[in-house]
């Protein structure tokens, strides 16, 4: 089991959570756990209730939809640095694709019920989470949007 | 002898396809077109049930599983919207007037239009999966009064793929039946909704106790929206969903179109949601 | 006085040629066990000549070699890579042929006929299978006309196991070593030092009336005492088992069990499997036309879920990976047959489990995904 100090320096030492307070990252080790997935391993599935979301330590994740005959289709990914999972934030708190590791990978994994309880007593805490993850949904929604001009495609 | 189980043996077995006469071709969109076909009894017609499909042969080519998309009400008119994707539909596309096919069925369930009477109908369609259920649209217009409030969600990849793109006009002309087109994306002389279907699906004003939702088109399409009408509190068992497999034999013989425990080309293509629910969420099953 | 039972009978081991002659006269094709390319394998014969007589069979997962025994035993061995399956449904028949005319074209149902065979030496899972396949192919709403017809002339002399192999396991499945019924004729062959004989138990009228052209003597108390007690002792020896308690249920839940990555690693898709199997039976068909394209064909072939285009629609195949495909195949045949059917698909033949390249054990793989249910694919490895 990890000791909850070096759990709160690896919190505070990865890239998502620069400029958060002391004890904005107290509360983050309190809903905080290591994990680590195997090559091939799920993080999520689409469907799944969005109870849990990650911060990259090392290694890579897919997200990918399935989509029947054409297989699995992977459309992002996530790697070391980054925050995995934005469904958590949104209700109704279901993940909207797979989340699949591509390689060994290190992750923090917080317990997003914890969270949203401790958003809600917590407004600052709410707006230092939000000032991080609304960033990263626009930018991803601009990467979506450029993926579906499909510039490279014939006509 | 030992004894062996089932009836006397038919005459020709199902496997042999009657030869008909196509009698119109009408292209649709830049892949896809609507063939007219005589039906193989002359005196009957090929009466099926929206939602029901058959096997069309092209003489020694090959064979595909199409959904009819003719009015119900109209027997002696065959009809089926192809999209020329494989070795099949591509040459039958140059078929014309005169030229013969061959037609076994119909097979399959068909959509709940009995369940449906007196319900609000939902309809929620993404390409070609608007073609399975024209016929189920012909009958729910000619017997408009059983049935409550009517909507149509089509989603499109681009307007230009929009299929029966005047039906749906004059449809949403209407005053008795709500339509809603939307495509994923067009140029700029396009003034309708942009977007994914699943997003059409905000404006549905239907009594969700009492509404029926039948939908088609891709599978993943299926999978988002059957998820946004259980965000509107539209249960499983409201929902019907048509799916596709591998199909050959179309009676259940050959193996190829399982599907969980059932085979689609009896057990389906029509399916209550609750029923089949497990399975959509299982890759590769 | 001894209570000897009206149908049950003895043939001498000199005898017994004229049981298959008897079955020729009648002008039934016989088919039965013979050697050939270092294996049992079921093809046409005339007479006991053509049965592998004092041969025997050892099989392991992934292996299976022929001895000598120790005797002459017509039938002292078990089941080899063919089924009864090659000669009910056809590996390949053309199902009809179509002509082109001035305004269209013509189609001819395949009217071939249809030879009258006697099924010599099929094992009570054999009997078993023949009857699950009659169910798939004929007990539905379409029939399989042709499948229908061989059937329906077929004469089956079932032989009583008197040994078990390694890889069966019909007592698990409740399909041996033993059949009661479903046959024409039924024989358990007694031999040591002093006798070689068969104990014939009839099964039906047709049966009977076969048996009556041949020298028969009423079998005694003693006698169907030994061939009970050769078939409990078979029953005993069984070299697999399977639990199929709640088994639909455990594989339909278990989906997404590590144990299909696992098998998926050491499946090769050949196919081996489906192909040695008597109850599969899927089927896939190919249309074809002479190089003039006047005349058209369909014929149905065997097929196997492992193939890759098994599974095609528009786009790809819904069964891209090995692991998919494998998951199928055991659902299908252990689970999913029991709501399509009624049964199991499954007789515990064992030849799945001798003849997978790689020694694939069915009943391993079902006891695996037992012994961990609900476990699933790639969850986190350790929490540190």
């Amino acid at each position: 089991m990890s000791n909850i100090h070096d759990l709160a320096q690896i919190i505070r030492e990865h890239p998502f959570s620069q400029g958060m307070s002391d004890e904005h990252i107290q509360l983050l080790t309190g809903c905080a756990k290591n994990t680590h997935f195997s090559d091939g391993a799920y993080l999520f599935r689409e469907g799944d209730d969005a109870d849990t979301f990650y911060w990259i330590r090392a290694g890579k994740v897919a997200m990918e939809f399935h989509a029947p005959p054409r297989g699995t289709l992977q459309i992002d990914c996530r790697k070391a640095g980054e925050a995995l999972g934005w469904s958590w934030i949104v209700e109704p708190y279901r993940w909207f694709c797979d989340a699949r590791a591509l390689e060994d990978t290190r992750a923090l994994a917080f317990d997003a019920t914890c969270l949203r309880g401790k958003m809600e007593s917590d407004l600052q805490l709410a707006c230092a989470l939000y000032r991080r993850f609304v960033p990263l949904m626009y930018r991803g929604l601009q990467r979506t949007q450029l993926q579906l001009l499909d510039v490279y495609g014939g006509n | 002898m030992a004894q062996l189980p089932g009836a006397a043996l038919p005459a020709k077995g199902p496997m042999v396809p009657h030869p008909v006469a196509v009698r119109h071709l009408q292209r649709e969109t830049h892949d896809t077109y609507t063939l007219t076909l005589d039906p193989p009894d002359p005196d009957q017609g090929l009466p099926f049930t929206p939602g029901q499909f058959t096997m069309l042969y092209l003489f020694g080519i090959g064979e595909v599983p199409i959904s009819i998309s003719g009015d119900p009400a109209s027997p002696m008119q065959l009809v089926h919207t192809i999209r020329a994707v494989g070795n099949v539909t591509r040459p039958m596309q140059d078929m014309q007037r005169g030229s013969v096919l061959g037609v076994r069925g119909p097979f399959g369930t068909g959509w709940p239009v009995r369940e449906a009477r007196g319900k609000d109908v939902v309809l929620v369609a993404g390409g070609i999966g608007l073609a399975p259920l024209r016929p189920l649209i012909c009958h729910l217009l000619k017997r408009r009064e059983d049935y409550g409030h009517i909507s149509i969600f089509y989603g499109a990849r681009s307007p230009a793929d929009i299929l029966y793109r005047k039906e749906l006009e004059s449809w949403g002309g209407r005053f008795d039946i709500d339509v809603s087109v939307i495509v994923d994306h067009a140029a700029s002389d396009w003034y309708g909704d942009v977007g994914v279907v699943t997003t059409l699906l905000c404006k549905l004003r239907c009594d969700a106790g009492n509404t029926i939702v039948m939908t088609c088109g891709p599978e993943i399409m299926m999978r988002f929206v059957t998820r946004e009408l259980n965000h509107l509190n539209i249960a499983d068992e409201q929902i019907y969903v048509s799916m596709e497999r591998n199909m050959q034999c179309a009676v259940g013989m050959c193996g190829h179109c399982q599907y969980g425990p059932g085979f689609v080309c009896k057990d389906g293509p029509v399916y209550r949601l609750d029923r089949i629910k497990p399975f959509l969420g299982i890759r590769e099953i | 006085m001894q209570d000897m039972d009206r149908s049950r009978f003895i043939v001498t081991r000199n005898d017994f040629n004229a049981l298959l002659t008897a079955l020729r006269d009648d002008g039934y094709s016989l088919a039965g066990p013979t050697l050939r390319d270092e294996a049992i394998l079921y093809d046409a014969i005339k007479g006991v000549e053509d049965l592998p007589a004092g041969w025997t069979d050892e099989q392991e997962a992934g292996r299976y070699r022929l001895r000598r025994r120790d005797d002459n035993a017509l039938f002292g061995y078990n089941v080899g890579p063919h089924s009864w399956r090659k000669f009910l449904q056809q590996p390949s028949l053309t199902l009809w042929r179509a002509k082109k005319t001035d305004n269209g074209f013509n189609v001819e149902a395949s009217d071939d006929a249809t030879p009258r065979m006697a099924f010599i030496g099929v094992r009570p899972c054999e009997l078993k299978a023949i009857a699950v396949q009659d169910r798939v192919l004929c007990g539905g709403d379409h029939i399989d006309t042709d499948y229908a017809r061989r059937r329906e002339q077929v004469f089956i002399m079932t032989v009583q196991c008197t040994q078990a192999g390694n890889t069966c396991f019909c007592v698990s499945m409740q399909t041996g070593p033993r059949a009661d019924k479903g046959f024409d004729l039924a024989v358990t062959e007694i031999i040591d030092a002093d006798r070689h004989e068969f104990v014939i138990e009839t099964g039906s009228d047709a049966g009977a009336e076969m048996l009556a052209r041949v020298p028969h003597r009423p079998a005694s108390e003693a006698d169907w005492k030994k061939a009970q007690d050769a078939t409990q002792h078979t029953a005993a020896q069984m070299g697999r088992q399977m639990d199929t308690g709640g088994i639909k249920e455990l594989l339909y839940r278990n989906a997404e069990h590590p144990r299909w990555d696992e098998v998926a690693a050491r499946c090769l898709a050949c196919t081996n499997c489906t192909m040695v199997c008597p109850t599969c039976f899927c089927t896939t068909v190919e249309d074809t036309t002479d190089l003039a394209g006047d005349t058209a064909e369909r014929v149905q072939r065997w097929d196997s879920c492992f193939n890759s285009r098994y599974s095609y629609i528009h786009g790809g195949n819904i069964r891209q990976s090995t692991r998919s495909r494998y998951r199928q195949w055991l659902t299908h045949k252990i689970a999913s047959w029991h709501d399509q059917f009624g049964s199991s698909g499954c007789v515990g033949c064992g030849r799945c489990i001798t003849w997978c390249p790689v020694g694939i054990d069915i009943t391993e793989e079902v006891a695996a995904i037992r012994a961990n249910d609900g476990s699933s694919t790639g969850q986190e490895v350790a929490d540190k």
